[in-house]
């Protein structure tokens, strides 16, 4: 833990903020079409119609919005997550929510015909849901309950037979494919603002869930018997935060489409510089999620340069070795 | 009538015992594979019976009958073979070496690095119109490498005092996801930018199997499965666990590098033919552990049968049910060995 005074956490919180936006602004003039300062201001006071402008007004500002909103909402669920199962190495894609959302929404496309937006939203959630509760519960039979390697494990044959069963829908439709292709390569690159408009309601009010409950998760931490001999209701507790990890999960995975790894990096590093207390792992882990998920997202432009890196493919690359860091050192917490 | 027979030759350099039961066994899923054999060759848009493909294969058909036979179908039908048989006893050896029952090549990553090998080297050995600049023989060897790196990165990192299996299983999916992110990356770069067919090649599908590809992959596997079944007594050691391995005098650390190449090798020569075919490995060595027990003299050829017989009838089904469409072949193998996955660890749940 680097920050030990309240003073410095918030401190450190004004950095994190400032670390954003500066990361915002770079995402907005960055790429392959690079942007001075000026013309950025231009296209708000002066609109003029032109390439920059309409590229900086409709690609690079949503493009920046929607990173930071998905980055810090994968952060905060992997952060929830992690304290709700007690396994570090918990976040939202090993449970499986983006194979099942990635699923629900190939079988509405196909079998439903559903097209609209509001309705691929809410059913992205529901399937993310379904298989984040399958997980859980494979996860926790057993007479030792719920492991980290146990979880893991259920996780990854629950993405593995929704993988199988969502690749062999696709071959059975092409058309679909074409549409669902897109969104199922996860990228914030390309997305309109108006689906972060359309689930921006629910992420919100994970974030508000979040806030208000990290006190209760203090005392849950301490175990289930301490915090139930303090009077907590523990399931009640429980249930509620992972209402806020399905929503805040499920709302990314809708916007974005399966982004990996940033749920289990972000809750990590946060807890290395902020400590354990939940009222400010939960705000960390927002600003630290978005700054990673912008970084991903600028350098997944300079990889390929011309062509674009999907960032879940940038997020994967450095979450990985970190994962296995993590199961090295047997699962234990930072 | 004695219950075992033992075999010994060379001067017990090659040793196993054989069960009445287990031979049994062997018959019947030869023939269940036959049977399955010839009714693939049948099926298809020209249908035909079963004799009548016999027939056919014997020369006796119109030429016609034939050119679909020889051409179209024989090809798939023993590359599916071929990968099932390759990717069972891949599967055995590595649940023996690594003696742990969820170890199967998809699920620690080998068969992913071979992916992102094959993909790589069609990135760099492709010319613009998509044309290979070398000989097609080098692919496997590229996989094979792909497999061996992951397999050895995997040995390294799950190392700590000793080989904790679950430990292991955890890095594996790590790696997984690793290559899966790789593979994609070079993908992109690469000539099969083409998503659907790639998508195709990554689920594992014998589609397009012809056979040049026979000619390369069946000499491989041949040589391979010699060696294995050489090194039948080892593996036996190898199960029995580390301790007694070296109580019994067993070099075990060369053995199991040596056993773990082996595995490699045969993962590597499949997945550069048919792709990432899931789960077989997984679930072919269990079913016939069930049946005949873990003595790997039974259980690596019965294994190599029940691997084919997956494989091909995952694709039989995938090229005929849903008629003009294809559908992958591991579409089907991961649709059952998920489901199998997490019964086995349901199984394991107080371990």
């Amino acid at each position: 833990m680097v920050l030990h005074s309240v003073k410095s956490k918030y401190f450190g919180l004004i950095i994190g903020l400032l670390l954003l936006i500066l990361f915002n602004f770079l995402s907005i003039i960055l790429g392959y079409t690079d942007i001075t300062i000026q013309t950025v201001i231009e296209s708000f006071t002066n609109f003029n119609g032109s390439n920059e402008h309409i590229i900086i007004q409709d690609v690079r500002i949503p493009r920046a919005l929607i990173a930071t909103t998905v980055g810090a909402s994968l952060g905060i669920a992997g952060a929830l997550l992690q304290a709700l199962t007690r396994n570090p190495l918990a976040s939202p894609d090993i449970l499986g929510f983006n194979a099942g959302a990635s699923f629900s929404i190939v079988v509405a496309l196909m079998l439903f015909s559903v097209s609209s937006l509001q309705a691929t939203t809410w059913i992205a959630f529901v399937g993310a849901t379904i298989a984040g509760l399958l997980v859980y519960f494979l996860g926790s039979i057993g007479r030792d309950g719920m492991t980290p390697i146990k979880m893991t494990l259920a996780g990854a044959a629950i993405a593995a037979l929704f993988g199988s069963l969502t690749q062999g829908l696709l071959v059975m439709d092409e058309s679909a494919l074409d549409q669902v292709l897109f969104w199922m390569s996860g990228s914030v690159q390309g997305r309109k603002l108006e689906i972060l408009l359309a689930v921006l309601p629910y992420l919100v009010i994970g974030l508000v869930i979040a806030i208000s409950i990290s006190n209760k998760i203090n005392i849950l931490m301490m175990g289930e018997d301490v915090a139930k001999g303090l009077g907590q209701r523990t399931l009640i507790v429980k249930l509620i935060t992972g209402l806020s990890v399905v929503l805040l999960a499920g709302g990314s995975v809708a916007i974005a489409g399966p982004i990996g790894f940033i749920g289990i990096v972000v809750p990590h590093v946060v807890k290395s510089i902020a400590g354990n207390d939940y009222r400010w792992i939960i705000p960390y882990s927002g600003i630290v999620g978005g700054v990673f998920l912008l970084m991903a997202d600028i350098g997944a432009r300079y990889v390929l340069m011309p062509e674009e890196v999907p960032v879940g493919i940038m997020t994967a690359l450095v979450g990985t070795p970190f994962f296995i860091y993590i199961a090295r050192k047997g699962g234990k917490l930072a | 009538m004695r219950k075992y027979t033992s075999v010994r030759a060379f001067r017990d350099r090659i040793s196993f015992l054989l069960d009445r039961k287990a031979i049994t066994f062997h018959v019947i899923s030869l023939l269940l594979l036959g049977v399955i054999f010839l009714i693939s060759v049948g099926m298809g848009e020209q249908l035909f019976s079963p004799w009548k493909a016999l027939n056919i294969m014997l020369g006796n058909g119109s030429s016609f009958e034939s050119l679909i036979v020889q051409s179209f179908r024989m090809p798939r039908i023993l590359i599916s073979i071929l990968v099932g048989i390759s990717l069972a006893v891949a599967g055995a050896i590595l649940q023996a070496i690594l003696r742990n029952p969820l170890a199967s090549p998809d699920v620690t990553g080998i068969t992913g690095g071979a992916s992102v090998a094959v993909v790589l080297f069609l990135a760099i050995f492709s010319n613009e119109s998509n044309a290979l600049t070398v000989s097609i023989h080098w692919m496997p060897l590229a996989a094979f490498i792909g497999a061996t790196i992951v397999a050895i990165l995997l040995y390294l990192l799950a190392w700590k005092n000793g080989l904790s299996s679950f430990r292991l299983v955890l890095i594996g999916i790590g790696l997984w996801a690793l290559t899966k992110a790789l593979t994609n990356l070079f993908m992109i770069i690469g000539p099969i930018h083409q998503a659907a067919q790639a998508n195709v090649w990554i689920t594992g599908s014998v589609y397009g199997a012809n056979w040049n590809n026979v000619q390369i992959l069946a000499p491989l596997t041949l040589v391979l499965l010699i060696i294995v079944f050489i090194m039948t007594r080892h593996l036996n050691i190898q199960e029995l666990g580390e301790d007694i391995a070296l109580g019994v005098g067993a070099r075990i650390e060369r053995q199991r590098f040596g056993l773990l190449l082996l595995s490699t090798a045969l993962i590597g020569s499949s997945v550069a033919f048919a792709g990432g075919i899931g789960f077989v490995g997984l679930m072919a060595p269990h079913i016939a552990r069930k049946l005949v027990g873990s003595s790997f003299g039974n259980l690596l050829p019965l294994s190599a049968i029940i691997g084919a017989i997956l494989v091909l009838l995952a694709d039989t089904i995938g090229r005929t049910v849903f008629l003009p469409l294809e559908i992958p072949a591991g579409v089907f193998t991961a649709a059952i060995g998920a489901p199998y996955f997490i019964y086995l660890l349901y199984r394991q749940r107080n371990a």
